[in-house]
Formats: structure tokens, C-alpha cells, sequence
């Protein structure tokens, strides 16, 4: 449906885009007892650290192999080796998850052969689960590099079901395998809804347990919650798995060809229609009938769509999001009448071609800004890096994505399901509500301009 | 790279530092800081250190070479702040992709220099090298010098990518640059025997604002300040200024010290945190501008502001000091700022139960001794656990850090102020210190406190909470120096009374009141009585404050 463009210019202005390797260590912070370990120069850890710090307002479990210009160049398994022992000892970790960077990627570091070699010559860390994957930050962006760790957990972890074998598979567990785009608060409410059909949930990664802003109830430098890593091997027990998001798509069908157990791929689960599809293969799975409370919630979704669509509809909205998070925005919002100036966003996907607009632009936020004022935007949907041109271009913003550093809650922003896509209506309909122009008396004086013209064609 | 690792060991000769003087010259090669520890490391790295010191140059741009991790992940998340332009706060890179690893990045440099220039048309380019283009070989001394005379737009090549060191070192490195590039290229309009240069103060939260009006009352301008709220004109022609002050301890003494080699311009080190500090600070520009030829009168007219402006900071704090005095402190933080802000709590009643070093120089570690006394508690590296334990242990009423280490507070429900680069609060100068200390009691005086930490109606009596298992652990690990298990309220004022002030002598808090409280008003009487002070003489000061607070009560009491 769309024209996907990617930017010509050299030089990325006010940056969308983030680097896998950060990406990668936030599923890895998606697993119980887990400390996510990059491996490049400190300075890598050190912003990433600080990005997720002031996103999720938590303490952040984060390492790095600290390569120094020397140890770069000569080869970096001296640097792993000691990284993993050190926080091995430091911090008792259930599992190590870790990430190459761009430097490491080029000298050709072999994360896979490292990990066989520590194995080798460590055999009094063999109860520590160790999972390595390839994310250089000079392809993809954040949302690849979720997608690869969550891969590697499946190579890595996941025990195989021989295709003959007919291993005991319990009807009720279900795999779930969330893209980054889902918030703590997002799996919280899809655990509901699943719990609610009688079903048991394994979410991988898990962020709901460890950055959801609880008080823990023991001090632990690593993470606080989580998928357990020995949940993880045994997925290849559970009935069937529910993707979610296109990035998410190669790791369901890993995990598919290593255990044998079907997935279903859900693109997105926000907006009535969509959430409608998931609900209803629940009851299929489960084989119940859809609970009232779920009943309810749908009523109330239609009949915020009812009072919604009086401030959306035709209103100019410009995003800038990751590809399933775009795709998933722009579409429910179209559903509601909304007409999207601008779609942009950070990275190849097979949906940018699905978004429900005319171009879909791999860029930054200066295009934005620039497709912004060209199509004359009424609102902005991205992260907090969006507050510069919101201000400039003297329109309402609303926070979305990662990272959200200006915001309180950012880990509790609830999109998904009936409930909060119903939430989701009222928050950007009273944000358009609340910039409403008031009626002057010069505003119909000479208004037969170009804009007004163009606007009456449409 | 070989004129960076030339430009590095000229930054670790630096002669102008102490610590690294008294190195062995091969001590010396391996450079300032400790060996990175692979899994035990947090730190910022060099271009991260480099950006910190650049950015807050308003109006030129910063243009990122690298891949999307350097700049995709921090642009814009420093607090310096602009009185006018805003393009420091545009994030620019040429984000790096596998093209540009195989073909080399110097054409998308140039190109990104060149449509930089059509878009935004700076003053000058600022242009950031990172590790992956460092690695690949990218000459962006060449691209600079080639883009700088094709578009006759000064592109400043700053030569730090992260490997080669820690943030620190960063600091350094984008002076060197300026040093290089910039300083002495524009001559100034006029010139006054006034000017002076203040390096190493960044405009966080807008605390060179805090600082200015007062300079500029008394006829003192800022020439340059390298680099908060400048414009790029300004360090360019800072050469002429005839008198600096070096602010963040030793982030940018090559730049100090090689302006005063090749300029001529004294230079000395102070701090804007704390009244007596700043005082200090007013008195040594005053100073150095009259030795370089400004008219001594100015010395009378800046002790009268300092009078004025103390008068008016000591009756600010007032209020806040009867409550503060006596809270305890835990002080998380690095460099000149676990100096400066140890007499600055001190001057509001507070006592600094322990301070960070992990970044701190040796000068650094002896102003700290000389402040807090010789049993000063210096940490150096702190894993959180221990961070939490010491809150507990050392019985501190609050924490003051950056915020990544914040957490390690609020989690154990404890009282906790960002003091570092990200902060939103300004605590420079007069106007600063009533700040931090309005800050801080807004924080331990909120009531919300008392109802977190209380456990839910229906959980049993005595259950473990991790706060309460983690200070069990505290009990089997440590022997318990100053009562390490949890302890109702009932029990807080006798644990107050029964920590140990004075090391030397094992006198505690109670032993001084009570020796006040029976009529000893003078610290001999005191330290005849109790032995107390009369070892290193670190707890005068509190001996001093409880004189001082028991003379004052009996007239409170005939107001009330």
C-alpha cells in the first residue's frame, strides 16, 4: 500500500533511530536473574545504561567487555572471558546475555566461538545459562536487535522435540513472544487476558516482571524478574505460541522448527478488529467462551470509538515510530478517521509497505518535522526526542516508543487489547481536544487561501 | 591515529597535574586512570567525555562520525543550557551503515558537513570521531581540512573515539582540540582589563547564570566561558582574556595551563558550590585581574558583594539549617564535586557520612581530608549492594548522586537528590546553595516517607522485606559499627546519640550533648570534659554547632 522511502541525506539529523546492541540487552533484561553483558567500549554500556535508566526510572542490570583501543585490535576474548567470570562471581547471574557492538563486529570477533572456548576452560560456570548474538549498530536499528537476542534465547536455550517424538504437550501453556514495542504495562495486560481464558502465558522476554517499577522483594544487581531460563527450555511443552509484531516473526518460526509447537503471528493488537482476531483464537485454543469482562470492554472500546472519532477523525497526525509500532499506530488510527501526514521510521520491515499510507520514509525526525509542516500536522506521535520539533512546529506530542525520558510512567502506557486501546482514544483525543483553535473573527476574514483550497479538493 | 595516541600522551604529561608528575615515566605512558575492568565497569568513555565538554557550545553543530550507538542513543540528554541559539541541542550524524564500513565514511562526512552547511549554516562544525570509523581507518583530520576550506566553515576534527579511555580523558582530548583549532583564530571587538575566562563550567541547569549577574555588577566580563552558553566566536577569541578560572577540578587542566604557556593568562582553580567557595572564587578573580593591571578598587567593591551576598544566602538557609542540622549524608559523585559539595552541606548543619573518590584525583582526596577531617570515609569503586548497606550502616539520612545510581536509594525507601549532569536543579553560587538546601529538605521533609516504608495492614509482623534480609546480611557481614539492625523510630535518637563523632577518641554524639547541656559553652570546656577534638580535630565543627545550638535554645524558648 505504501511507497517505502528510505532518506537520501548523509547526514541523519535529530535521530529516531537506536542501535541493535541496546536492543538486543533490553530482551536480555526480559529473563530472570539475567545481567545483558556488550561487548565493546564502555562508552557503549554507559549510554544505554543511561537511556533505560531514565525511560523505565529503574536500576538497570547492564555490563560491558570494556575493549580498550589495544584489546580491539588484537581480538576480544580475553576481554569476554574475564567480563563473564567477573560478573559471574560479582553477581551470580542466572544467565548472561551478550551482544556484540559495531568495533567488535568488525575486527571479526567470534561471540559463538567464544562462548564454546569459555565453556571449555570454565566448567564452574556451566549452572550460568550464556546466550551470544550478533548486533552490530551499524545495521538494523533497536527493534533487530530485540528480535535477534530473542532469537538467540530460542537457538540457545529453548530443548528440542525430536519431529517424531510425541512429547507431553500441556494444552493450556501458551508461548508468547512479545515485540519491543510492548510495554511492562502491555504484557501485564495480555496476561490477563490470556489467564482469563484459563490459559497459562510464558511470555519471552519478560519485562512485566523486571521493569515494571516494583519493590523487589530481595536486592539483586541483576534483573528483578523475568522469564526463568529453565521455563524457557522447556517451551517446546507448551500447545501453541503468539507472536506479536512482524520482528517477532523468525524467532516463532525457530521455535517452531526446534519444538514442533505452532505459532500464530498477531501484527498488531491494538485496535478493535485486531484485538477481535486475538480474542477470538484464545477461545479457539482454550476452547472457552470469551469471559464478560473482555465482553464488556469491547462495548466500551466501540463506544470510545463513538465519542472518539469527533476529535480524530480527520485530524493531521504525523508519527515517527519503529516499523510494528508505526504499523500498528497508523492503522488503528486511520480505523479512526485520522489522516497521517507523515510516517517515518527507523529500519526495513515488511510491513512498512502495509502501513496505511501513501509513503512510509526510513529516516529521522528532522523528516518528520519537514512532512510535519508540509502536510500541516495537528499532533505528533513519538518518543521524548520529539519535544524539539513539537515546540517548533507549535503542535500537541504525544509520547510513544523509547526512549521516554521526559515522562513519569513510561513502562505503564497501556495500548494494547480493548482496554487500552479504548485508554489510548481518550489520551489522544483530549490532547487534540485540548489544542482545539478557538474561533477569532479574522479567522474567515480573506481565508480563501491555497491551504483551505487544497484542503476543500482532498 | 598516530597523531592521536601522540595528542593522548601529551594529555598524560600533563604537567599541570600533580598525580601524574609524580609517576614513573612509564607509569606515566599507560596513562591517568585505572585499567578498565571487563564486567565491572559503568563509566562514560572518552567521546562521551569529549561531547559532555563541547556541547554546551550553542550555535555551531556537533556532527557524530560513527554508527547509530553514539549519537542515536544520547543526543540531546545533557542539562547545558542556551541563552540563544539552539542548534547544540540538534542532533547530527552521519550514522554509519555497512556501505560506509566497506567504502570507507569520509564522502558521507564531507557530504553530511556540506548539507549541514545548506540547511543550517553554522558558525563552525564540530566534528566528533568514534571508535568504528577510527578503526576503519576514517582521516577526519583530512575531511575537516578539506571541507574547511572548500566551504570556508571552520570543521573542527575532535579526536576522541570511546576506546581509547574513559570520559575523563574525553574532557581532555576536546580541549586539546580547541587548543588546536579554535582558541586564538578571531580577535576580539574590544577588550577590557576585566576580561576573564571561566573553563570548565558547562551551564548545567543554568548555573553560569547563577554566577554572572554578580560578575556582572562588578564590571567583570565573561570573555569566554569554555564552554557553557558560548557561542563559538567566543572561545575563539579567549586568548585575550586576562585572567581565567579553572571550575571542574582537572577536566580541562591542559586547557588552563596551556593558555597561560602561550597567552600569558593566569589561571586559578576554584569552585562556584558553596558560599565559601564562591566567595573564594570572587576573591582570586578580583585578585588575578588586579595583578594583571585592573584597578584595585575592585577588590573593595567584591568584598562588599560577597558581604551582601553571603548575608542574604546565610539568612535563606537559615530556616532550612535548624532542620538540616545533624542529617547525614551519603555523597555518591566524582571529582571536584565530592570536594566542593562536602563544605557546602557542611555550611547548611549537614555531615557527610562518606564520599565517592572513584573519580576524584589525589588533590582531590586531600581537600577532602582537609574538610571532613582524616577519618573522612572515601570510597572508591561502590557496587550497589554496598551502596545500600552503607546507607544503612553509616545510619545516612539521604543520598546524594547521579542518577543512575538512584535506584539503589529509592528502592530501600530511602531519601535520595541527583547531583550530577542530568539534574534539572541549579546549585551554583549563592542562589545555588539555598537551592540544594531547600532541595534537600523538600525531599527528607516530604511526608510521603513515612507511609512507603510502612508495611501493608495485612503483612504478618517481623516479615521479610528485602530491605530487612539485606540488613541481616549487614549483621553477619560486618561487625555492627554503629548498629546495623533495623530499628523502630523509638530507637533513632539513641542510635544518634550513640554514633561515634570523634574517631580518634571514640567520643559519641550523646557524650558532646550531654557535656554541653551541663554548661561546657566553649570548645576547651568541651574537649577537657570529653576528650573530644582533641585528636585530629575533625569534629570540632560539630562540637562548635552544638554549642552554638544549645546557646540559642534558651531564647527560643523566652520567644515561645
Amino acid at each position: 500500500m505504501a511507497r517505502v522511502e528510505k532518506s537520501a541525506k548523509a547526514c541523519t539529523v535529530n535521530p529516531l533511530k537506536m542501535s541493535q546492541p541496546i536492543g538486543g540487552a533490553l530482551a536480555f533484561m526480559g529473563l530472570a536473574g539475567a545481567m545483558p553483558l556488550l561487548h565493546g567500549s564502555q562508552g557503549c554500556t554507559s549510554f544505554g545504561l543511561v537511556l533505560f535508566v531514565r525511560h523505565f526510572r529503574e536500576a538497570i542490570p547492564l555490563q560491558t567487555t570494556a575493549m580498550s583501543e589495544v584489546a580491539t585490535v588484537l581480538g576480544g576474548f580475553d576481554n569476554v572471558e574475564q567480563a563473564v567470570v567477573n560478573i559471574a562471581n560479582r553477581t551470580k547471574p542466572a544467565v548472561i546475555g551478550i551482544c556484540s557492538t559495531g568495533v567488535t563486529e568488525i575486527k571479526g570477533d567470534d561471540l559463538a566461538g567464544f562462548v564454546k572456548q569459555i565453556r571449555q576452560r570454565h566448567p564452574e560456570l556451566d549452572h550460568i545459562a550464556l546466550v551470544q548474538c550478533s548486533t552490530p549498530d551499524f545495521a538494523g536499528a533497536f527493534q533487530d536487535g530485540w528480535a535477534r537476542a530473542v532469537e538467540a534465547m530460542v537457538e540457545q536455550l529453548v530443548d528440542p522435540v525430536a519431529s517424531d517424538a510425541t512429547p507431553m504437550r500441556d494444552p493450556r501453556r501458551v508461548n508468547i513472544l512479545p515485540g519491543c514495542h510492548l510495554t511492562p504495562g502491555d504484557i501485564d495486560e495480555l496476561r490477563d487476558l490470556f489467564e482469563a481464558f484459563g490459559l497459562q502465558p510464558l511470555f519471552v522476554p519478560d519485562l512485566s516482571g523486571s521493569l515494571d517499577g516494583h519493590i523487589p522483594q530481595d536486592f539483586t544487581p541483576t534483573t528483578l524478574g523475568g522469564a526463568g531460563v529453565g521455563d524457557l527450555r522447556k517451551m517446546g511443552l507448551a500447545a501453541h505460541t503468539v507472536a506479536i509484531g512482524e520482528q517477532m516473526r523468525k524467532a516463532a518460526e525457530m521455535l517452531g522448527a526446534k519444538t514442533g509447537v505452532p505459532y500464530r503471528l498477531f501484527e498488531r493488537v491494538t485496535g478493535l478488529t485486531a484485538c477481535d482476531e486475538l480474542i477470538q483464537h484464545l477461545s479457539t485454543i482454550s476452547g472457552m467462551p470469551v469471559p464478560r469482562k473482555y465482553r464488556r470492554q469491547r462495548g466500551q472500546l466501540i463506544d470510545a470509538m463513538l465519542d472518539g472519532h469527533f476529535h480524530i477523525g480527520g485530524r493531521r497526525i504525523a508519527i515517527a515510530a519503529e516499523p510494528d509500532l508505526l504499523f500498528a499506530l497508523a492503522s488503528f488510527l486511520r480505523e479512526m478517521g485520522g489522516d497521517i501526514v507523515s510516517a517515518v521510521t527507523t529500519t526495513a520491515s515488511p510491513l512498512n509497505a502495509r502501513v496505511p499510507v501513501g509513503v512510509v520514509t526510513i529516516g529521522d525526525l528532522e523528516d518528520m518535522e519537514a512532512q510535519s509542516r508540509e502536510g500541516d500536522a495537528q499532533i505528533i506521535l513519538t518518543h521524548s526526542h520529539g519535544r524539539q520539533a513539537a515546540e517548533r512546529l507549535g503542535v500537541s506530542h504525544f509520547r510513544i516508543g523509547l526512549p521516554m525520558f521526559d515522562t513519569l510512567g513510561a513502562g505503564h502506557l497501556v495500548s494494547v487489547g480493548y482496554k487500552g486501546t479504548r485508554d489510548l482514544i481518550f489520551a489522544i483525543g483530549n490532547m487534540l481536544m485540548h489544542s482545539h483553535h478557538e474561533a477569532s473573527p479574522q479567522d474567515w476574514r480573506d481565508a480563501w487561501n491555497d491551504h483551505t483550497i487544497k484542503e476543500a479538493a482532498e | 591515529m598516530n597523531s592521536l595516541s601522540q595528542t593522548i600522551q601529551d594529555v598524560f604529561n600533563e604537567p599541570g597535574c600533580d598525580k601524574n608528575q609524580a609517576k614513573s615515566e612509564k607509569e606515566r605512558k599507560k596513562g591517568c586512570t585505572k585499567q578498565l575492568q571487563p564486567g565491572g565497569a559503568a563509566g562514560g568513555c572518552a567521546f562521551d567525555g569529549a561531547k559532555i565538554a563541547l556541547q554546551p557550545i550553542t550555535d555551531v553543530a556537533h556532527l557524530v562520525h560513527g554508527p547509530i550507538a553514539c549519537e542515536g542513543s544520547s543526543w540531546d540528554n545533557r542539562g547545558a543550557k542556551s541563552s540563544g541559539p539552539m542548534l547544540y541541542r540538534t542532533g547530527f550524524t552521519t550514522d554509519m551503515t555497512e556501505n560506509d564500513i566497506v567504502f570507507g565514511g569520509e564522502k558521507r562526512l564531507y557530504k553530511a558537513i556540506r548539507e549541514i552547511r545548506d540547511k543550517y549554516d553554522p558558525p563552525a562544525v564540530f566534528v566528533y570521531q568514534t571508535c568504528v570509523p577510527a578503526m576503519i581507518g576514517d582521516d577526519i583530520e583530512a575531511v575537516c581540512k578539506a571541507a574547511s576550506a572548500k566551504f570556508g566553515l571552520p570543521c573542527i576534527p575532535v579526536m576522541s573515539p570511546g576506546f581509547v579511555g574513559p570520559k575523563n580523558l574525553g574532557n581532555k582530548l576536546a580541549g586539546e582540540a580547541l587548543l588546536k583549532h579554535v582558541i586564538g583564530t578571531v580577535e576580539p571587538d574590544v577588550t577590557t582589563p576585566y576580561d576573564i575566562n571561566i573553563i570548565g563550567e558547562y551551564n548545567l541547569a543554568g548555573e553560569l547564570w547563577q554566577v554572572k549577574p554578580l560578575l556582572d555588577e562588578l564590571g567583570i566580563r565573561i570573555l569566554s566561558c569554555i564552554s557553557g552558553d558560548a557561542r563559538y566566536k567566543e572561545v575563539a577569541w579567549s586568548h585575550r582574556a586576562r585572567a581565567a578560572m579553572m571550575v571542574c577540578s582537572k577536566a580541562m587542566i591542559n586547557v588552563a595551563r596551556k593558555m597561560e604557556e602561550r597567552y600569558g593568562i593566569p589561571f586559578f582553580e576554584g569552585s562556584f558550590y558553596g558560599i565559601g567557595d564562591m566567595s573564594e572564587s570572587l576573591r582570586q578573580i578580583a585578585s588575578l585581574l588586579i595583578q594583571r593591571g585592573a584597578d584595585p578598587e575592585l577588590m573593595e567593591r567584591t568584598e562588599a558583594v560577597i558581604a551582601r551576598e553571603e548575608a542574604h544566602a546565610w539568612a535563606a538557609i537559615e530556616p532550612y539549617r535548624q532542620r538540616l542540622t545533624g542529617k547525614r549524608v551519603l555523597l555518591i559523585t566524582g571529582g571536584v564535586k565530592s570536594w566542593s559539595v562536602v563544605s557546602a552541606l557542611q555550611e547548611a548543619g549537614m555531615e557527610v557520612v562518606g564520599t565517592s573518590v572513584k573519580k576524584s584525583t589525589d588533590e582531590d582526596k586531600e581537600k577532602i581530608k582537609e574538610i571532613m577531617g582524616a577519618d573522612a570515609h572515601m570510597i572508591d569503586d561502590l557496587p550497589p549492594r554496598e551502596m545500600y548497606r552503607m546507607l544503612k550502616a553509616s545510619e545516612a539520612d539521604i543520598m546524594l548522586s547521579g542518577g543512575r545510581t538512584q535506584f539503589v536509594a529509592l528502592k530501600a525507601t530511602m531519601p535520595w537528590m541527583d547531583i550530577n549532569q542530568e539534574r534539572h536543579e541549579a546549585f551554583a553560587g549563592y542562589h545555588g546553595m539555598v537551592s540544594m538546601v531547600r532541595e534537600i529538605d523538600r525531599t527528607l521533609s516530604n511526608p510521603m516517607w513515612q507511609q512507603v516504608r510502612a508495611p501493608a495492614p495485612w503483612e504478618e509482623a517481623g516479615a521479610a522485606t528485602w530491605q530487612s534480609r539485606a540488613l541481616q546480611d549487614e549483621g553477619e557481614g560486618a561487625a555492627g559499627a554503629g548498629g546495623a539492625q533495623a530499628s523502630p523510630p523509638a530507637d533513632s535518637e539513641e542510635r544518634r546519640r550513640a554514633r561515634a563523632i570523634c574517631q580518634c577518641k571514640a567520643v559519641s554524639v550523646g557524650m558532646i550533648e550531654d557535656a554541653v547541656a551541663l554548661g561546657h559553652h566553649s570548645t576547651e570546656a568541651v574537649s577537657r570534659m570529653t576528650r573530644a577534638s582533641t585528636g585530629c580535630g575533625g569534629c570540632a565543627p560539630f562540637v562548635a554547632r552544638t554549642i552554638a545550638a544549645a546557646q540559642e535554645r534558651p531564647v527560643a524558648t523566652e520567644a515561645a
